[in-house]
């Protein structure tokens, strides 16, 4: 794949491929499993298959859905101050704007922090599984890994962490405040989400679609 | 990698007269208007492009100025209420001595989004004018601006936080602030203008010499 185009005659379209951040024409060979190939012109890795890269985003997939579901149903956070105790669940930060003119903002907060992160899981799942097992692609396999990809930038699950980390300390002065178990669900789903990303490889993941599509 | 002379010459899919896919990299003919294997829209460089960045852009600069103006907080503290703007919560927590966490809130929430619009304005106007800077560092620079838009949304988080957990009816409440919308929006306006500028145009100055 490093070896740019011979010349301008004898191009076949379907042995090349074109960098995605840059558009060189490259030669598409094939990436032997763990190695890494990137773009002699910009540096950009197109691929980098490592083996058992499907069945791993699976199941840190998998991982990342159930402590989802932990991390929104069990408290989040818990204040004291006073001899009052306030307990805070994720579903109470994302309704915090729910009143007055900030109240759009609720269904952004639920976006960013539940539902987008939930939609890019189901959707690997859904794409990925049968790739795991050496089926054929599920239906609309395509359209469904497109959307997780577009999703990417927008799931912030991360970013709410440190913007927790940020609040306790400011409220540190005002009262006690303890971590929930939804807390520490939450910083674990993060970590696997973190890992399951570094596994995936956009590129490999269309050829393998596009593979088991025609065979 | 490091190359110290010119880079060698590279064929690109607009050169020898193909499309290519930016977002599987699948190399089409001219006439394809849909990727054969992701099924994305596939676009020669054009114009109309760039000129979605700047809209993208000018608009998350306009609702940046609202978001800096009006209150992000506000907290009822046993009878009298305090309105915080960004900045004035950076700097109440300096007055706390919490200098960490305040440079932490300063940099996601002031540094980070006027970067960015300085960032991306520059590489929306070096696509088309000759500058010092390298393709090279200009493409790590996009990447940068790429990675860390989503990181300035920390306040709108922290203001959400917040006013969910603090809410000890007469000792302390605090209340989310209009401006915690319009940073909320100026985040969301500047990450649609990176997301719709095309990389490629960035290196294609380097083969119009």
């Amino acid at each position: 794949m490093s070896a740019p185009a011979p010349s301008h005659r004898d191009i076949d379209p379907d042995r090349m491929i074109a960098c995605p951040a840059c558009d060189a024409l490259l030669v598409d060979r094939d990436v032997a499993m763990g190695d890494t190939a990137s773009c002699p012109r910009c540096g950009t890795v197109i691929e980098a298959p490592r083996p058992l890269a499907m069945t791993r985003i699976i199941m840190l997939a998998l991982a990342a859905l159930i402590l989802m579901i932990a991390a929104v149903f069990f408290p989040f956070l818990e204040l004291g101050a006073a001899g009052m105790v306030r307990r805070s669940s994720l579903l109470d930060t994302v309704m915090a704007f729910a009143t007055g003119l900030t109240a759009p903002l609720t269904i952004a907060m639920a976006a960013l922090i539940v539902i987008l992160p939930v939609t890019r899981f189901l959707t690997l799942l859904y794409v990925l599984g049968p790739m795991a097992f050496g089926w054929r692609p599920a239906r609309h396999a395509a359209g469904a890994f497109r959307l997780a990809e577009a999703l990417r930038p927008w799931a912030m699950a991360e970013v709410f962490i440190v913007g927790v980390a940020v609040a306790l300390v400011k409220v540190a002065g005002l009262a006690h405040v303890s971590l929930g178990p939804a807390f520490w669900a939450f910083v674990a789903l993060v970590i696997v989400t973190v890992l399951k990303d570094n596994f995936m490889s956009r590129v490999t993941v269309w050829k393998t679609l596009d593979a088991r599509r025609t065979s | 990698m490091e190359n110290t002379g010119r880079p060698p010459h590279i064929l690109t899919a607009r050169d020898a007269g193909l499309v290519g896919c930016t977002h599987c990299g699948k190399v089409h003919p001219p006439s394809a208007a849909v990727c054969g294997r992701c099924g994305a829209a596939l676009h020669a460089r054009d114009i109309a492009n760039l000129q979605k960045v700047w809209a993208w852009l000018i608009a998350g600069m306009v609702v940046y100025i609202p978001a800096n103006l009006y209150p992000m907080l506000s907290t009822a503290s046993l009878g009298h209420t305090t309105e915080n703007t960004i900045l004035g919560g950076v700097i109440e927590l300096m007055h706390h001595g919490s200098y960490g966490v305040a440079a932490i809130v300063f940099v996601a929430s002031i540094i980070i989004p006027v970067a960015k619009f300085i960032a991306i304005a520059f590489l929306g106007l070096t696509t088309t004018r000759r500058v010092r800077m390298s393709a090279h560092h200009r493409h790590v620079l996009f990447e940068v601006v790429e990675f860390i838009g989503r990181w300035s949304m920390i306040d709108v988080f922290v203001v959400a936080i917040l006013s969910s957990l603090v809410r000890l009816d007469f000792a302390a409440t605090i209340t989310p602030g209009i401006a915690a919308i319009s940073f909320a929006l100026s985040v969301a306006f500047t990450m649609m203008a990176a997301l719709s500028f095309d990389e490629r145009l960035i290196w294609d100055a380097l083969e119009d010499e």
